[in-house]
Protein backbone atom coordinates (compact mmCIF):
# COMPACT_ATOMS: atom_id res chain seq x y z
CA UNK A 1 0.00 0.00 0.00
CA UNK A 2 1.52 3.35 -0.99
CA UNK A 3 0.56 6.93 -0.21
CA UNK A 4 -2.32 8.46 -2.15
CA UNK A 5 -1.51 10.78 -5.02
CA UNK A 6 -1.48 14.26 -3.44
CA UNK A 7 -3.68 16.94 -4.91
CA UNK A 8 -4.35 20.50 -3.82
CA UNK A 9 -7.75 21.96 -3.11
CA UNK A 10 -9.30 24.38 -0.64
CA UNK A 11 -10.24 21.67 1.81
CA UNK A 12 -6.64 20.59 2.17
CA UNK A 13 -5.27 21.24 5.66
CA UNK A 14 -1.90 19.60 5.44
CA UNK A 15 -0.01 18.20 2.50
CA UNK A 16 3.35 16.46 2.41
CA UNK A 17 4.82 16.04 -1.04
CA UNK A 18 7.82 13.70 -1.19
CA UNK A 19 9.35 15.13 1.98
CA UNK A 20 12.83 14.08 3.05
CA UNK A 21 14.65 15.16 6.20
CA UNK A 22 18.04 14.24 7.69
CA UNK A 23 19.79 14.85 10.99
CA UNK A 24 23.51 14.65 10.27
CA UNK A 25 23.75 11.02 9.15
CA UNK A 26 20.30 9.86 10.36
CA UNK A 27 17.50 9.77 7.81
CA UNK A 28 14.47 10.87 9.83
CA UNK A 29 11.96 11.19 6.96
CA UNK A 30 12.14 9.89 3.43
CA UNK A 31 9.69 10.22 0.53
CA UNK A 32 6.73 11.12 2.76
CA UNK A 33 3.61 12.05 0.79
CA UNK A 34 0.07 12.35 2.10
CA UNK A 35 -2.76 14.82 2.19
CA UNK A 36 -5.00 15.55 5.12
CA UNK A 37 -8.39 17.19 4.63
CA UNK A 38 -10.83 18.96 6.88
CA UNK A 39 -12.95 16.58 8.96
CA UNK A 40 -10.40 13.80 8.89
CA UNK A 41 -8.74 12.08 11.82
CA UNK A 42 -5.33 10.64 11.08
CA UNK A 43 -3.61 8.18 13.34
CA UNK A 44 0.10 7.64 12.81
CA UNK A 45 1.52 4.42 14.21
CA UNK A 46 5.19 3.56 14.23
CA UNK A 47 8.03 2.16 16.29
CA UNK A 48 10.25 4.37 18.44
CA UNK A 49 12.55 6.43 16.24
CA UNK A 50 10.47 5.90 13.11
CA UNK A 51 10.14 9.67 12.60
CA UNK A 52 6.67 10.42 13.97
CA UNK A 53 7.71 13.42 16.09
CA UNK A 54 9.88 14.69 13.28
CA UNK A 55 6.90 14.53 10.91
CA UNK A 56 4.72 16.57 13.29
CA UNK A 57 7.41 19.18 13.84
CA UNK A 58 8.02 19.44 10.12
CA UNK A 59 4.27 19.98 9.61
CA UNK A 60 4.51 23.05 11.87
CA UNK A 61 7.68 24.34 10.24
CA UNK A 62 9.66 23.77 13.45
CA UNK A 63 12.11 21.64 11.48
CA UNK A 64 12.78 22.34 7.82
CA UNK A 65 12.86 19.45 5.34
CA UNK A 66 15.83 18.93 3.03
CA UNK A 67 13.64 18.04 0.09
CA UNK A 68 10.00 18.04 -0.97
CA UNK A 69 7.17 20.44 -0.12
CA UNK A 70 4.93 20.91 2.90
CA UNK A 71 1.68 22.85 2.58
CA UNK A 72 -0.22 23.94 5.67
CA UNK A 73 -3.70 25.36 4.97
CA UNK A 74 -2.70 25.47 1.32
CA UNK A 75 0.42 27.61 1.91
CA UNK A 76 3.83 26.25 1.23
CA UNK A 77 5.74 26.65 4.48
CA UNK A 78 9.18 25.34 3.53
CA UNK A 79 10.68 28.70 2.69
CA UNK A 80 8.64 30.98 4.93
CA UNK A 81 10.42 33.10 7.52
CA UNK A 82 9.76 32.33 11.18
CA UNK A 83 7.75 35.56 11.57
CA UNK A 84 5.49 34.61 8.65
CA UNK A 85 5.00 31.14 10.07
CA UNK A 86 3.63 32.51 13.35
CA UNK A 87 0.32 33.51 11.76
CA UNK A 88 -0.16 30.10 10.13
CA UNK A 89 0.88 28.16 13.24
CA UNK A 90 -1.64 30.06 15.34
CA UNK A 91 -4.34 28.07 13.52
CA UNK A 92 -2.84 24.76 14.62
CA UNK A 93 -3.10 23.33 18.13
CA UNK A 94 -0.30 21.08 19.29
CA UNK A 95 0.37 18.75 22.20
CA UNK A 96 4.05 17.86 22.43
CA UNK A 97 5.34 14.45 23.41
CA UNK A 98 7.43 15.89 26.25
CA UNK A 99 4.60 18.21 27.25
CA UNK A 100 6.21 21.53 26.42
CA UNK A 101 4.41 23.27 29.29
CA UNK A 102 6.31 26.37 30.41
CA UNK A 103 7.45 25.51 33.92
CA UNK A 104 8.19 29.08 34.97
CA UNK A 105 4.52 30.11 34.77
CA UNK A 106 1.32 28.72 36.28
CA UNK A 107 -1.06 26.26 34.67
CA UNK A 108 -3.55 29.09 34.07
CA UNK A 109 -0.92 31.26 32.40
CA UNK A 110 0.17 28.32 30.29
CA UNK A 111 -3.35 27.74 29.03
CA UNK A 112 -3.87 31.47 28.43
CA UNK A 113 -0.60 31.78 26.51
CA UNK A 114 -1.93 30.98 23.00
CA UNK A 115 -4.79 33.45 23.45
CA UNK A 116 -2.60 36.27 24.72
CA UNK A 117 0.12 35.67 22.19
CA UNK A 118 -2.09 35.95 19.12
CA UNK A 119 -1.44 39.43 17.83
CA UNK A 120 -4.57 39.36 15.67
CA UNK A 121 -7.40 40.47 17.93
CA UNK A 122 -7.20 42.35 21.18
CA UNK A 123 -9.23 40.50 23.79
CA UNK A 124 -10.23 41.53 27.28
CA UNK A 125 -8.59 39.90 30.28
CA UNK A 126 -12.03 38.88 31.61
CA UNK A 127 -12.68 36.99 28.41
CA UNK A 128 -9.30 35.27 28.63
CA UNK A 129 -10.00 34.30 32.25
CA UNK A 130 -13.34 32.74 31.31
CA UNK A 131 -11.85 30.86 28.39
CA UNK A 132 -9.02 29.51 30.53
CA UNK A 133 -11.43 28.23 33.18
CA UNK A 134 -13.61 26.70 30.45
CA UNK A 135 -10.64 24.99 28.83
CA UNK A 136 -9.41 23.65 32.17
CA UNK A 137 -12.91 22.50 33.11
CA UNK A 138 -13.03 20.63 29.81
CA UNK A 139 -10.04 18.57 30.94
CA UNK A 140 -11.43 18.47 34.51
CA UNK A 141 -8.57 20.40 36.05
CA UNK A 142 -10.06 23.81 36.85
CA UNK A 143 -8.79 23.59 40.45
CA UNK A 144 -5.15 23.58 39.26
CA UNK A 145 -5.25 27.03 37.64
CA UNK A 146 -2.79 28.59 40.11
CA UNK A 147 -0.46 25.59 40.40
CA UNK A 148 2.81 25.19 38.57
CA UNK A 149 3.21 22.39 36.02
CA UNK A 150 5.87 20.74 38.20
CA UNK A 151 3.22 20.19 40.91
CA UNK A 152 1.07 18.03 38.61
CA UNK A 153 1.23 14.34 37.73
CA UNK A 154 2.22 13.22 34.24
CA UNK A 155 -1.38 12.55 33.23
CA UNK A 156 -2.53 15.93 34.56
CA UNK A 157 0.25 17.70 32.66
CA UNK A 158 -0.88 15.93 29.49
CA UNK A 159 -4.43 17.20 30.10
CA UNK A 160 -3.21 20.75 30.69
CA UNK A 161 -1.29 20.41 27.41
CA UNK A 162 -4.53 19.45 25.67
CA UNK A 163 -6.32 22.46 27.20
CA UNK A 164 -3.56 24.74 25.92
CA UNK A 165 -3.61 23.11 22.48
CA UNK A 166 -7.33 23.58 21.92
CA UNK A 167 -8.12 26.86 23.73
CA UNK A 168 -8.03 28.84 20.48
CA UNK A 169 -10.38 26.29 18.83
CA UNK A 170 -7.96 25.57 15.98
CA UNK A 171 -9.25 23.73 12.90
CA UNK A 172 -6.27 21.35 13.05
CA UNK A 173 -4.84 19.76 16.20
CA UNK A 174 -1.65 17.69 16.35
CA UNK A 175 -1.17 15.27 19.24
CA UNK A 176 2.27 13.72 19.75
CA UNK A 177 2.02 10.47 21.71
CA UNK A 178 -0.75 11.65 24.06
CA UNK A 179 -0.86 8.34 25.95
CA UNK A 180 2.85 7.49 26.10
CA UNK A 181 4.00 6.50 29.57
CA UNK A 182 0.52 6.51 31.09
CA UNK A 183 -1.42 3.72 32.77
CA UNK A 184 -4.30 2.23 30.69
CA UNK A 185 -7.01 4.02 32.67
CA UNK A 186 -5.44 7.47 32.36
CA UNK A 187 -4.61 6.75 28.73
CA UNK A 188 -8.28 6.03 28.07
CA UNK A 189 -9.35 9.23 29.81
CA UNK A 190 -6.95 11.21 27.64
CA UNK A 191 -8.16 9.60 24.41
CA UNK A 192 -11.78 10.17 25.42
CA UNK A 193 -10.96 13.87 25.92
CA UNK A 194 -9.35 14.05 22.51
CA UNK A 195 -12.35 12.43 20.83
CA UNK A 196 -14.68 14.73 22.74
CA UNK A 197 -12.70 17.77 21.65
CA UNK A 198 -12.67 16.58 18.04
CA UNK A 199 -16.42 16.11 17.89
CA UNK A 200 -17.40 19.25 19.78
CA UNK A 201 -15.21 21.51 17.59
CA UNK A 202 -15.30 19.51 14.34
CA UNK A 203 -11.54 19.85 14.26
CA UNK A 204 -9.25 17.65 12.21
CA UNK A 205 -6.83 15.63 14.32
CA UNK A 206 -3.42 14.19 13.56
CA UNK A 207 -2.55 11.76 16.34
CA UNK A 208 0.80 10.06 16.76
CA UNK A 209 0.72 7.01 18.99
CA UNK A 210 2.31 3.65 19.64
CA UNK A 211 -0.97 2.20 20.97
CA UNK A 212 -3.38 0.75 18.45
CA UNK A 213 -6.27 1.12 20.95
CA UNK A 214 -5.91 4.92 20.72
CA UNK A 215 -6.59 4.84 17.00
CA UNK A 216 -9.32 2.28 17.49
CA UNK A 217 -11.11 4.62 19.89
CA UNK A 218 -10.81 7.58 17.52
CA UNK A 219 -12.13 5.50 14.60
CA UNK A 220 -15.07 3.88 16.33
CA UNK A 221 -16.33 6.30 18.93
CA UNK A 222 -18.01 9.62 18.67
CA UNK A 223 -18.89 12.14 21.33
CA UNK A 224 -22.61 12.73 21.66
CA UNK A 225 -23.12 16.41 22.36
CA UNK A 226 -26.66 15.99 23.65
CA UNK A 227 -26.01 13.38 26.35
CA UNK A 228 -22.30 14.07 26.86
CA UNK A 229 -21.16 10.47 26.36
CA UNK A 230 -18.79 8.73 24.00
CA UNK A 231 -20.80 6.33 21.89
CA UNK A 232 -19.78 3.64 19.42
CA UNK A 233 -20.55 4.78 15.90
CA UNK A 234 -23.04 2.79 13.86
CA UNK A 235 -22.24 1.22 10.54
CA UNK A 236 -18.79 0.09 11.62
CA UNK A 237 -17.39 -2.99 10.01
CA UNK A 238 -19.68 -3.20 7.00
CA UNK A 239 -21.06 -1.27 4.03
CA UNK A 240 -18.93 0.84 1.69
CA UNK A 241 -17.30 4.27 1.41
CA UNK A 242 -18.11 6.62 4.27
CA UNK A 243 -20.62 4.23 5.74
CA UNK A 244 -17.82 1.99 6.94
CA UNK A 245 -15.76 4.89 8.26
CA UNK A 246 -18.10 7.53 9.70
CA UNK A 247 -15.36 9.21 11.72
CA UNK A 248 -13.20 9.61 8.60
CA UNK A 249 -10.29 8.04 10.42
CA UNK A 250 -7.27 7.12 8.37
CA UNK A 251 -4.36 5.12 9.73
CA UNK A 252 -0.78 5.63 8.65
CA UNK A 253 2.16 3.46 9.64
CA UNK A 254 5.74 4.70 9.66
CA UNK A 255 8.86 2.59 9.53
CA UNK A 256 12.38 4.04 9.60
CA UNK A 257 11.29 7.39 8.23
CA UNK A 258 9.03 6.01 5.52
CA UNK A 259 5.29 5.81 5.25
CA UNK A 260 4.58 2.11 4.75
CA UNK A 261 0.80 2.12 5.11
CA UNK A 262 -2.09 4.52 4.61
CA UNK A 263 -5.69 3.38 4.79
CA UNK A 264 -8.76 2.64 6.89
CA UNK A 265 -8.91 0.50 9.99
CA UNK A 266 -10.32 -2.41 7.99
CA UNK A 267 -7.46 -2.23 5.52
CA UNK A 268 -4.97 -2.00 8.38
CA UNK A 269 -6.38 -5.07 10.08
CA UNK A 270 -6.34 -6.94 6.79
CA UNK A 271 -2.66 -6.17 6.18
CA UNK A 272 -0.38 -9.20 6.11
CA UNK A 273 2.87 -7.19 6.27
CA UNK A 274 4.78 -8.40 9.32
CA UNK A 275 5.75 -4.91 10.53
CA UNK A 276 2.30 -3.40 10.04
CA UNK A 277 0.40 -6.28 11.58
CA UNK A 278 2.53 -6.03 14.74
CA UNK A 279 0.62 -2.84 15.60
CA UNK A 280 -2.73 -4.62 15.40
CA UNK A 281 -3.47 -6.91 18.33
CA UNK A 282 -4.61 -10.30 17.06
CA UNK A 283 -7.92 -10.44 18.92
CA UNK A 284 -9.32 -7.43 17.08
CA UNK B 1 41.22 16.62 7.89
CA UNK B 2 38.11 18.19 6.41
CA UNK B 3 35.81 15.90 8.39
CA UNK B 4 37.72 16.79 11.50
CA UNK B 5 37.32 20.54 10.99
CA UNK B 6 33.72 20.66 9.76
CA UNK B 7 31.86 20.37 13.12
CA UNK B 8 33.72 23.19 14.93
CA UNK B 9 33.44 25.49 11.93
CA UNK B 10 29.73 24.73 11.55
CA UNK B 11 29.29 25.37 15.28
CA UNK B 12 31.12 28.69 15.06
CA UNK B 13 28.92 29.66 12.14
CA UNK B 14 25.76 28.77 14.12
CA UNK B 15 27.10 30.74 17.06
CA UNK B 16 27.65 33.83 14.92
CA UNK B 17 24.13 33.53 13.50
CA UNK B 18 22.70 33.28 17.03
CA UNK B 19 24.77 36.27 18.17
CA UNK B 20 23.63 38.30 15.16
CA UNK B 21 19.96 37.55 15.84
CA UNK B 22 20.30 38.26 19.56
CA UNK B 23 21.89 41.65 18.87
CA UNK B 24 19.39 42.52 16.16
CA UNK B 25 16.52 41.81 18.56
CA UNK B 26 17.82 44.51 20.92
CA UNK B 27 16.49 47.06 18.46
CA UNK B 28 13.23 45.30 17.62
CA UNK B 29 10.00 44.89 19.52
CA UNK B 30 8.74 43.06 21.48
CA UNK B 31 11.04 43.84 24.41
CA UNK B 32 10.74 41.60 27.43
CA UNK B 33 11.72 44.07 30.17
CA UNK B 34 10.56 41.77 32.97
CA UNK B 35 12.91 39.06 31.79
CA UNK B 36 15.82 41.51 31.58
CA UNK B 37 15.31 42.64 35.19
CA UNK B 38 14.85 39.10 36.42
CA UNK B 39 18.12 38.07 34.76
CA UNK B 40 19.94 41.13 36.13
CA UNK B 41 18.83 40.06 39.56
CA UNK B 42 19.98 36.47 39.01
CA UNK B 43 23.33 37.42 37.50
CA UNK B 44 24.11 40.68 39.33
CA UNK B 45 22.68 40.36 42.80
CA UNK B 46 23.20 36.62 42.82
CA UNK B 47 26.92 36.86 42.03
CA UNK B 48 27.65 39.88 44.22
CA UNK B 49 28.77 38.10 47.39
CA UNK B 50 31.12 35.66 45.65
CA UNK B 51 32.58 38.50 43.53
CA UNK B 52 33.23 40.62 46.65
CA UNK B 53 34.82 37.71 48.47
CA UNK B 54 37.15 36.74 45.62
CA UNK B 55 37.95 40.37 44.79
CA UNK B 56 38.97 41.10 48.36
CA UNK B 57 41.22 38.08 48.69
CA UNK B 58 42.88 38.56 45.32
CA UNK B 59 43.74 42.14 46.34
CA UNK B 60 45.08 40.84 49.62
CA UNK B 61 47.24 38.20 47.98
CA UNK B 62 48.65 40.42 45.23
CA UNK B 63 49.67 43.00 47.81
CA UNK B 64 51.45 40.44 49.95
CA UNK B 65 53.32 39.03 46.94
CA UNK B 66 54.17 42.41 45.47
CA UNK B 67 55.33 43.93 48.73
CA UNK B 68 58.06 41.30 48.99
CA UNK B 69 59.34 42.08 45.53
CA UNK B 70 59.06 45.84 46.05
CA UNK B 71 60.88 45.64 49.39
CA UNK B 72 64.05 44.63 47.52
CA UNK B 73 64.06 48.04 45.85
CA UNK B 74 62.80 49.85 48.94
CA UNK B 75 59.68 50.78 46.99
CA UNK B 76 56.88 49.32 49.13
CA UNK B 77 55.32 52.80 49.10
CA UNK B 78 54.37 52.19 45.47
CA UNK B 79 52.36 49.04 46.19
CA UNK B 80 49.02 50.82 45.70
CA UNK B 81 50.00 51.62 42.13
CA UNK B 82 50.81 48.04 41.23
CA UNK B 83 47.73 46.62 42.86
CA UNK B 84 45.46 49.13 41.14
CA UNK B 85 46.90 48.53 37.69
CA UNK B 86 46.89 44.72 37.90
CA UNK B 87 43.37 44.62 39.22
CA UNK B 88 41.73 47.19 36.98
CA UNK B 89 43.44 46.11 33.77
CA UNK B 90 43.47 42.38 34.10
CA UNK B 91 42.61 40.48 37.23
CA UNK B 92 39.37 42.24 38.11
CA UNK B 93 37.76 41.67 34.68
CA UNK B 94 39.12 38.14 34.24
CA UNK B 95 38.41 36.82 37.74
CA UNK B 96 34.90 38.24 37.71
CA UNK B 97 34.24 36.86 34.25
CA UNK B 98 35.48 33.40 35.21
CA UNK B 99 33.31 33.40 38.32
CA UNK B 100 30.26 34.54 36.39
CA UNK B 101 31.00 32.04 33.62
CA UNK B 102 31.08 29.25 36.18
CA UNK B 103 27.96 30.45 37.89
CA UNK B 104 25.80 31.81 35.09
CA UNK B 105 26.94 30.31 31.78
CA UNK B 106 26.15 26.98 33.42
CA UNK B 107 22.87 28.27 34.83
CA UNK B 108 21.78 29.63 31.47
CA UNK B 109 22.82 26.48 29.59
CA UNK B 110 21.05 24.15 31.98
CA UNK B 111 17.88 26.25 32.09
CA UNK B 112 17.62 26.59 28.31
CA UNK B 113 18.78 22.99 27.88
CA UNK B 114 15.96 21.66 30.06
CA UNK B 115 13.52 23.82 28.14
CA UNK B 116 14.87 22.36 24.92
CA UNK B 117 14.57 18.70 25.93
CA UNK B 118 11.07 19.16 27.38
CA UNK B 119 10.05 20.78 24.07
CA UNK B 120 9.29 24.13 25.72
CA UNK B 121 11.38 25.85 23.04
CA UNK B 122 9.34 24.12 20.32
CA UNK B 123 6.13 25.04 22.14
CA UNK B 124 7.26 28.65 22.30
CA UNK B 125 7.85 28.73 18.56
CA UNK B 126 4.58 26.91 17.90
CA UNK B 127 2.74 29.52 19.95
CA UNK B 128 4.28 32.49 18.17
CA UNK B 129 7.12 33.55 20.44
CA UNK B 130 10.67 33.88 19.14
CA UNK B 131 12.87 32.04 21.70
CA UNK B 132 15.87 34.21 20.82
CA UNK B 133 13.88 37.35 21.55
CA UNK B 134 12.32 35.94 24.71
CA UNK B 135 15.27 34.00 26.15
CA UNK B 136 18.60 34.95 24.58
CA UNK B 137 18.39 38.72 24.15
CA UNK B 138 17.26 39.46 27.75
CA UNK B 139 20.10 37.32 29.13
CA UNK B 140 22.60 39.02 26.87
CA UNK B 141 21.44 42.53 27.83
CA UNK B 142 21.34 41.68 31.53
CA UNK B 143 24.84 40.22 31.41
CA UNK B 144 26.26 43.21 29.47
CA UNK B 145 24.90 45.59 32.10
CA UNK B 146 25.76 43.62 35.22
CA UNK B 147 29.18 42.16 34.43
CA UNK B 148 30.91 45.58 34.07
CA UNK B 149 29.23 46.67 37.31
CA UNK B 150 30.36 43.53 39.11
CA UNK B 151 33.86 44.13 37.76
CA UNK B 152 33.91 47.67 39.17
CA UNK B 153 32.87 46.30 42.54
CA UNK B 154 35.52 43.59 42.35
CA UNK B 155 38.24 46.12 41.39
CA UNK B 156 37.33 48.40 44.25
CA UNK B 157 37.10 45.65 46.85
CA UNK B 158 40.42 44.25 45.62
CA UNK B 159 42.17 47.59 45.97
CA UNK B 160 40.65 47.85 49.43
CA UNK B 161 42.01 44.38 50.23
CA UNK B 162 45.42 45.67 49.18
CA UNK B 163 44.95 48.62 51.51
CA UNK B 164 44.32 46.33 54.47
CA UNK B 165 47.73 44.67 53.95
CA UNK B 166 49.49 47.97 53.16
CA UNK B 167 48.14 49.48 56.36
CA UNK B 168 48.58 46.53 58.69
CA UNK B 169 51.77 44.87 57.54
CA UNK B 170 53.58 47.54 55.47
CA UNK B 171 52.60 50.44 57.72
CA UNK B 172 51.57 52.79 54.87
CA UNK B 173 49.16 55.62 55.62
CA UNK B 174 45.76 55.68 53.98
CA UNK B 175 46.64 58.71 51.89
CA UNK B 176 49.95 57.22 50.71
CA UNK B 177 48.22 54.07 49.48
CA UNK B 178 45.14 55.60 47.92
CA UNK B 179 47.00 58.47 46.21
CA UNK B 180 49.44 56.08 44.63
CA UNK B 181 46.61 53.77 43.56
CA UNK B 182 44.52 56.62 42.18
CA UNK B 183 47.34 58.33 40.31
CA UNK B 184 48.48 55.10 38.69
CA UNK B 185 45.26 54.71 36.76
CA UNK B 186 45.10 56.32 33.36
CA UNK B 187 42.19 56.79 31.03
CA UNK B 188 43.39 53.84 28.96
CA UNK B 189 43.31 51.53 31.99
CA UNK B 190 39.73 52.46 32.80
CA UNK B 191 38.66 51.92 29.18
CA UNK B 192 40.17 48.47 28.94
CA UNK B 193 38.95 47.65 32.44
CA UNK B 194 35.39 48.30 31.31
CA UNK B 195 35.59 47.15 27.70
CA UNK B 196 36.84 43.72 28.70
CA UNK B 197 33.90 42.81 30.95
CA UNK B 198 31.53 44.08 28.30
CA UNK B 199 33.06 41.77 25.67
CA UNK B 200 33.19 38.88 28.17
CA UNK B 201 29.52 39.46 28.98
CA UNK B 202 28.57 38.94 25.34
CA UNK B 203 30.56 35.78 25.07
CA UNK B 204 29.50 34.24 28.40
CA UNK B 205 25.78 34.85 27.92
CA UNK B 206 25.74 33.80 24.28
CA UNK B 207 27.85 30.69 24.85
CA UNK B 208 25.47 29.68 27.66
CA UNK B 209 22.44 30.23 25.44
CA UNK B 210 24.08 28.56 22.45
CA UNK B 211 24.85 25.30 24.24
CA UNK B 212 21.50 25.37 26.00
CA UNK B 213 19.54 25.73 22.77
CA UNK B 214 21.60 23.01 21.04
CA UNK B 215 20.92 20.44 23.75
CA UNK B 216 19.80 17.03 22.55
CA UNK B 217 19.54 13.69 24.30
CA UNK B 218 17.37 14.23 27.35
CA UNK B 219 18.60 15.06 30.84
CA UNK B 220 22.04 13.63 30.13
CA UNK B 221 22.31 16.10 27.30
CA UNK B 222 21.55 18.97 29.69
CA UNK B 223 24.51 17.99 31.86
CA UNK B 224 26.76 17.82 28.83
CA UNK B 225 25.58 21.19 27.54
CA UNK B 226 26.20 22.78 30.94
CA UNK B 227 29.77 21.51 31.18
CA UNK B 228 30.55 22.51 27.62
CA UNK B 229 29.19 26.00 28.17
CA UNK B 230 31.38 26.61 31.23
CA UNK B 231 34.51 25.23 29.62
CA UNK B 232 34.07 27.06 26.33
CA UNK B 233 33.08 30.35 27.99
CA UNK B 234 36.10 30.23 30.33
CA UNK B 235 38.52 29.45 27.53
CA UNK B 236 37.14 32.32 25.48
CA UNK B 237 37.57 34.69 28.42
CA UNK B 238 41.29 33.90 28.55
CA UNK B 239 41.77 34.03 24.78
CA UNK B 240 39.92 37.34 24.51
CA UNK B 241 41.72 38.96 27.41
CA UNK B 242 45.05 38.08 25.76
CA UNK B 243 43.83 39.58 22.48
CA UNK B 244 42.44 42.73 24.06
CA UNK B 245 45.49 43.24 26.26
CA UNK B 246 47.67 42.93 23.19
CA UNK B 247 45.66 45.63 21.43
CA UNK B 248 45.73 48.01 24.39
CA UNK B 249 49.43 47.48 25.10
CA UNK B 250 50.15 48.41 21.50
CA UNK B 251 48.00 51.53 21.80
CA UNK B 252 50.24 52.95 24.52
N1 LIG C 1 17.36 16.81 17.03
C1 LIG C 1 17.77 15.65 16.53
N2 LIG C 1 19.07 15.47 16.21
C2 LIG C 1 19.51 14.31 15.69
N3 LIG C 1 18.74 13.26 15.43
C3 LIG C 1 17.43 13.36 15.74
C4 LIG C 1 16.89 14.55 16.31
N4 LIG C 1 15.55 14.36 16.49
C5 LIG C 1 15.30 13.12 16.07
N5 LIG C 1 16.41 12.50 15.62
C6 LIG C 1 16.49 11.14 15.06
O1 LIG C 1 15.50 11.04 14.05
C7 LIG C 1 14.85 9.77 14.11
C8 LIG C 1 13.35 9.96 14.27
O2 LIG C 1 13.09 10.53 15.53
P1 LIG C 1 11.63 10.89 16.04
O3 LIG C 1 11.79 11.66 17.31
O4 LIG C 1 10.87 11.54 14.97
O5 LIG C 1 11.04 9.44 16.37
P2 LIG C 1 9.62 9.06 16.94
O6 LIG C 1 8.94 8.23 15.92
O7 LIG C 1 8.90 10.25 17.43
O8 LIG C 1 10.02 8.13 18.17
P3 LIG C 1 9.29 7.96 19.59
O9 LIG C 1 8.13 7.05 19.39
O10 LIG C 1 10.35 7.34 20.45
O11 LIG C 1 8.91 9.33 20.05
C9 LIG C 1 15.49 9.03 15.27
O12 LIG C 1 16.46 8.16 14.72
C10 LIG C 1 16.15 10.08 16.09
O13 LIG C 1 17.31 9.59 16.69
MG1 LIG D 1 8.35 10.98 19.22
Amino acid sequence: MTAAEPKIDTESLLLFDNVGLHFDDVTALEGISFEMRAGETRVILGAAGSGKTTLLKAALGLIRPDSGRILLFGRQINDLKEKELFAIRSRVGVLFQEGGLFDSITVGENVAYPLLNRNTDAISMDHVGTKVVDALRFVELEQTVDKFPSELSGGMRRRVGIARAVITEPPLVLYDSPTAGLDPITANTIMALIAKERDSQNAANLIVTQRYQDGQLMANFRYNRTNGHLEPVSGNGGGNGNESNPTHTIFMVMKEGRLVFEGTQMELEASTDSYISKFVPKHY
Amino acid sequence: MRDFLTPPIAALQDFIILAGRAVRNVFRPPHYADDIFLQMDIIGVGSLSIVILTGFFSGLVITMQMSRALAQYGATGQVGQIVAITLVRELGPVLTAILVAGRNASGIASELGSMKVTEQIDAMRALGTDPIQKLVTPRMIAMCVTLPMLTIVSDFVGIFGGFVIARLSLGLTASQYWTSAYQALEYNDIVQGLLKPFVFAFVISLVGCFYGLRTTGGTQGVGRATTQAVVVASVWVFVLTALLTRIFVNLN
